[in-house]
């Protein structure tokens, strides 16, 4: 097995997270397990791994003068993967690539389910979202995640009833 | 008004009851709030810091909920008023070491707490005794909402509720509870619970949160996903895994006793026989050991004394508690000597625990 990261020398270093029903695996050379301070049990997580893997991916196409900032608050990239921060609200946007797979190392899914403000609380809205759940839904089912489906399942019940009462949650 | 004469004294708060309190300390549920157009606290100038200080403050004014609460600047605030603070769980250390901007609010009962600039321009908590934490949620959403119409809060419908961290991005929710575990410790169970919990995705932490000690044997579970799930959802994850552990707890206590109750006995009586003559005490023994008496207390080892005896002096041997007692500075040796005075007088009406009682109420 290659390294995933350099994937040139072989991987020797195999390291595997499990955060709620998901597992991550990594396999790693031991010099980039070194170089990403896999050594240092404390200070390590597989989601700051992942997100300097997509990151090292990314550089590639971009060059590096130019490296992404929001325009909102000047926040950089670099500055990102140092803090594990963001800088503002509209950073979300800024660095809304890679973002869902780094999400998904860290929450059960990678949108918005629950409590929504009054002002973005429009019907078109919700029954976007409730969509969106139904497609996640028949995605679960398919991959027999029943555990997943029985939630969805009682978001999109829970959403239904939203739609049917206009202003409660 | 000066914030020690706001905070209800000890007495009171170690008097509260809930469901469950006789393992649950405390209910909480907290929120994430940022808004739009500002930077995150720590990307903020000052000047924004401030500003946003003054939108929540003005929007804490017009919530009748939040009426004669007490509401300062951090910066207002000594180092020892914001140690008190941070041992009534009321702020996050780290709150209380970074005064730019930063502020609290407060209510009187102590059942609704606002960090303003901590690491998002708002987080607001709900706290109750016992597990209540649809009573906290319930609570704190209507607070939300009231103040939402006072501010524009940052929302995407993508990504739900916008905070500085992603891990609390989407319903900025986070539910906890403090939960006292003796019976876990002393069976060595605990590390075994601590990995199964983690792995439903919970974080189990120490007293005062993040990265800290399990002091007192004292335990704070909490969700740590926030998107892709509702609040609702969160909620009866957490509720049902901590009424596991509940019963864990009960049945490590009614195990313990029943396989090796002269060990439970020992440290029960040795805990009592230091607390009762020690002349020097650091707060960490002292809490350790009052965690031990009131597990005695729980199993009537001690007839007449309430577990409000153990849970105000767990409030008030800690540091800054300590020394608000106290005019003059003190130093961590004298803190030490008058703590232990302090426990040796309020045991002095105690006497010796005994075997437990098979009174009503030792059961469960």
């Amino acid at each position: 097995m290659k390294c995933c990261l350099c994937k040139e020398r072989e991987a020797t270093v195999h390291l595997t997270q499990i955060v709620g029903d998901k597992m991550q695996k990594l396999d790693l050379c031991e010099e980039c397990a070194r170089s990403k301070g896999v050594n240092d049990p404390t200070g390590f997580s597989l989601a700051d791994l992942l997100l300097g893997l997509s990151g090292s991916q990314e550089t590639e196409p971009r060059p590096r003068s130019g490296e992404l900032r929001c325009p909102h608050c000047g926040f950089s990239q670099a500055e990102f993967k140092k803090l594990g921060r963001f800088g503002c609200p509209e950073c979300y946007q800024t660095f809304a690539e890679g973002l869902d797979d780094l999400l998904k190392t860290m929450h059960k899914g990678v949108r918005h389910v629950g409590k929504v403000p009054k002002a973005y609380r429009g019907v078109e809205d919700l029954k976007r979202r409730l969509q969106r759940l139904q497609q996640e839904l028949a995605r679960a089912v398919q991959e027999e995640n029943f555990e997943r489906a029985a939630e969805l399942r009682d978001e999109i019940k829970q959403l239904q009833a939203r739609l049917t009462t206009p202003r409660g949650h | 008004m000066e914030l020690k004469e706001f905070l209800p004294p000890a007495s009171e708060v170690a008097r509260r009851t809930g469901p469950q309190d006789r393992i649950v300390l405390s209910s909480r549920v907290r929120l994430a709030r940022n808004l739009k157009g500002f930077p995150f606290p720590g990307w903020a100038k000052r000047a924004d810091r401030l500003q946003v200080y003054e939108k929540v403050a003005g929007a804490v004014a017009e919530v009748p909920a939040l009426a004669g609460c007490f509401c300062e600047t951090l910066d207002k605030l000594s180092a020892l008023e914001r140690q008190l603070l941070v041992e009534r769980h009321l702020i996050s250390r780290e709150h209380a070491a970074r005064t730019s901007g930063g502020g609290v609010v407060l209510n009187r009962q102590e059942t609704l707490c606002l960090m303003i600039n901590e690491e998002d321009h708002l987080r607001m908590q709900s706290l109750r005794p016992g597990l209540q934490l649809r009573e906290a949620w319930a609570e704190l959403d209507a607070l939300d909402s009231l103040l939402e119409e006072h501010l524009e809060y940052a929302f995407s419908p993508e990504y739900g509720y916008l905070t500085a961290c992603p891990t609390n991005v989407g319903t900025g929710i986070r539910v906890s509870a403090m939960l006292h575990l003796p019976g876990l410790v002393l069976s060595e169970q605990i590390n075994a619970i601590i990995q199964s919990v983690n792995k439903l995705g919970l974080a189990v932490r120490g007293l005062y949160g993040e990265g800290t000690e399990a002091l007192g044997n004292v335990f704070q579970v909490s969700n740590q996903m926030t998107l892709g799930e509702s609040e609702q959802t969160i909620l009866e994850k957490l509720d049902k895994v901590l009424r596991q552990l509940i019963e864990f707890e009960e049945n490590a206590r009614a195990s313990l006793i029943e396989k090796n109750p002269k060990m439970v006995y020992n440290h029960i009586g040795r805990a009592y026989g230091i607390l009762a003559n020690a002349h020097i005490i650091a707060s960490k023994e002292a809490m350790n050991m009052l965690s031990l008496m009131r597990l005695g207390v729980d199993l009537g080892m001690f007839p007449g004394v309430d577990r409000s005896l153990t849970d105000e002096l767990f409030l008030l041997i800690q540091p800054a508690h300590l020394q608000s007692l106290h005019a003059e500075k003190l130093q961590a040796e004298e803190r030490d000597i008058l703590r232990a005075d302090m426990i040796r007088e309020r045991l002095r009406s105690v006497s010796r625990p005994g075997p437990p009682l098979p009174a009503p109420g030792s059961g469960g």
